[in-house]
């Protein structure tokens, strides 16, 4: 049997352009279809894994996923901020056991600007619970200091002791806060998430850049010099979200209640992961509608497999006939054929996943801009899954020349008749 | 299997009639060969030489009558044992295109030994049986890699032979193995063919339309003789 199936190797091999046609296209679908499996995962993942220990998200009142987005992925904007004197009586509420301020709108080169207060860097945990790590330096400790999320760094490269100007708003061209730079203390390791693509600031630092601005523009005729802004009060009036963490877990509603029924203002707590799913709601249609359009490419991939396997049939009459004499049954043709799609079926399948990684090495970094992280690792259950349904499907695309094959070795006999 | 019996082929009282057709393709009383047994069968298209050979092969059943080859009714055996069976103990060489173009003309030889036990063993060291072979049949090493496709039609249809012979079957079966040649090679392939079956002890079975071929063999018979559908059916 062994070499029945040697056979059909050498066979195939004699016709590998037009077979090597079929498995291109089967690669190709298969890589499709496994990259639409993998982005919707990964970007799920790398979601998810963005605020792993933080109980509640508050901003002003907005939707919940906005909310998310803008203050946790710093996509989007807010549409309102909150007051401070809010952020100060929830920071000091009983059940909150720490609560960080974010301030965001500047920018640095396209990168967000992120004013907050050093508690952010012991407080946030990504993926499993991990807190996050310097690899270079310190948190600011001075007004005009700043830490960079890990891709800042190396893609514009910055070393602590640089000296960098914020841009107001996030377009690469806004006007420039040019009078006063901030000097790099920190570089945090890579955490994955949209941290590595965040500049850290004191949250004194953002109100002390603007001191001399109004409405998005310097106030002509009015320039305070850096060193002078300790004499201004730089408490900020407004931030944009903050983040809390509980005491125990179980106050989680009991606060989320509270601030949503905030009598100072109309504010918005929500739990990171019921928000998330709330997105991911709003996708699953996309989603489910990519899959599907993929599933039919990898459908009409195998499809044009079966017509190659079977437009191949009538040129190969002889070569069963010729089988046939040596004592094939047509039992052992049937295989031959099967075997073969198959086998074409999985060289594509394996190869469609050579080309989603080495599309993953070479695209990866542009979606990391949109904060999906796409890493190279071994399949999923979920897509061994649509691996096994690929292969399954080919096997049932092969047994249909196998079919004919069967038939034609029945009906010809010794004698091809053509 | 034992070969205690004296015929190579015997055919009794069989009639064959296609599927869907209303008159028997095929009516022979009585049709034998005997072992080491050389016979030329004249027959033109259409004389029902290709049903015979379907028979012979066992790809197709008579509807009565039977089919013994070495003393082994065929029409005893399943579907799988009558193939098991023609690997084991007939070879065919056909008219023309009986190689497989992909592989090489060494490879084409060793053949029925990936298909047959029975003719692995019997060639003993299949390699060298295929070189023995192509030797004797006068195709020089240089050729034996080549792929099929790339021999000329004279070539092919001796490694065809070489094919049909390795591991001694018992019985060889040519259909028309000489159309493709040109006059002056037909004789030279025939004297190969007779001479290597006399070599093997096999029986040979020479189907043919062309009666000149038929001097060197021990016996002639024309199919349309033994053949009593042939004057009902001739279409």
């Amino acid at each position: 049997m062994r070499a029945v199936l040697l056979l059909a190797l050498k066979s195939a091999w004699a016709r590998r352009l037009t077979l090597g046609i079929a498995l291109v296209a089967i690669a190709l679908a298969s890589a499709l279809l496994l990259a639409v499996e993998r982005v919707r995962s990964d970007a799920r993942a790398s979601f998810t894994q963005s605020v792993s220990a933080v109980d509640l998200v508050v901003g002003a009142r907005s939707g919940a996923v906005q909310l998310m987005l803008y203050a946790v992925f710093h996509s989007g904007s807010a549409t309102n901020n909150m007051r401070w004197e809010s952020f100060e009586a929830l920071a000091t509420h009983p059940a909150v056991e720490w609560a960080v301020p974010l301030s965001l709108g500047d920018g640095h080169r396209g990168f967000p600007v992120l004013g907050t207060s050093a508690a952010y860097f012991d407080r946030l945990r990504y993926g499993d619970r991990q807190a996050l790590t310097f690899s270079a330096g310190k948190p600011f400790a001075e007004v005009f200091e700043a830490v960079l999320g890990s891709e800042v760094a190396a893609q514009l490269g910055y070393r602590p002791g640089d000296h960098i100007t914020l841009s107001h708003g996030m377009a690469e061209l806004g006007p420039e806060h040019a009078d006063k730079p901030f000097t790099v203390v920190g570089i945090l390791a890579p955490t994955g998430t949209p941290v590595d693509r965040t500049v850290h600031v004191d949250l004194a630092a953002i109100s002390a850049i603007h001191l001399d601005w109004a409405g998005g523009a310097p106030l002509p005729g009015l320039a305070i010099p850096a060193e002078q802004v300790r004499k201004f009060d730089l408490q900020p009036q407004e931030i944009t979200a903050m983040l809390i963490g509980l005491k125990s877990r179980r106050d989680v509603f009991r606060l989320q209640r509270h601030i949503n029924g905030y009598r100072g203002e109309p504010l918005l707590a929500v739990m990171p992961g019921v928000a998330l799913d709330e997105l991911w709601q709003t996708l699953a249609t996309v989603e489910q509608t990519l899959l599907a359009l993929s599933a039919l490419v990898v459908a009409v991939a195998l499809a044009g497999l079966t017509a190659t396997l079977l437009a191949g049939l009538n040129e190969r009459r002889r070569e069963l006939a010729i089988l046939r004499a040596l004592g094939a049954g047509p039992r052992e043709i049937f295989m031959m054929l099967t075997v073969e799609g198959l086998l074409v079926t999985a060289l594509g399948v394996l190869l469609g996943a050579a080309l989603l990684a080495a599309g993953i090495v070479a695209l990866g970094p542009l979606l990391r801009e949109y904060g999906v992280h796409l890493a190279l690792r071994p399949p999923t259950a979920s897509e061994w899954g649509l691996v096994v349904s690929i292969l399954t499907t080919g096997l049932l695309a092969s047994l249909v020349p196998g079919w004919r094959a069967w038939r034609i070795s029945l009906a010809d006999g010794l004698t091809p008749r053509n | 299997m034992t070969h205690s019996v004296d015929q190579a082929i015997r055919i009794k009282e069989l009639t064959y009639r296609w599927p869907r057709q209303c008159a028997d393709c095929l009516a022979i009383s009585h049709f034998a060969v005997a072992h080491g047994e050389r016979v030329f069968l004249h027959g033109p298209s259409g004389s029902g030489k290709s049903t015979l050979l379907a028979l012979l092969g066992g790809v197709a059943l008579p509807q009565t009558g039977r089919i013994e080859l070495l003393g082994q009714p065929l029409t005893a055996l399943s579907a799988h044992a009558r193939d098991r069976f023609r690997a084991d103990h007939v070879g065919f060489v056909f008219q023309q295109f009986n190689l497989l173009p992909w592989l090489s003309a060494r490879d084409n030889v060793l053949l029925p030994c990936i298909f047959s036990t029975r003719r692995r063993e019997r060639a003993g060291d299949p390699q060298q049986a295929a070189a023995r072979l192509l030797t004797h049949l006068d195709l020089a090493p240089a050729l034996w890699q080549k792929p099929a496709a790339e021999l000329s039609v004279g070539q092919q249809q001796r490694v065809a032979a070489a094919r049909a012979l390795i591991g001694q079957p018992g019985i060889l079966i040519a259909d028309e193995p000489t159309s493709a040649l040109d006059a002056p090679r037909q004789q030279g392939f025939i004297d190969l063919l007779l001479a290597e079956t006399a070599a093997a002890n096999a029986a040979l079975l020479f189907v043919s339309h062309d009666i000149r071929l038929a001097a060197h063999f021990d016996r002639t018979v024309a199919l349309a003789d033994v053949n009593c559908a042939a004057t009902e059916a001739a279409t």
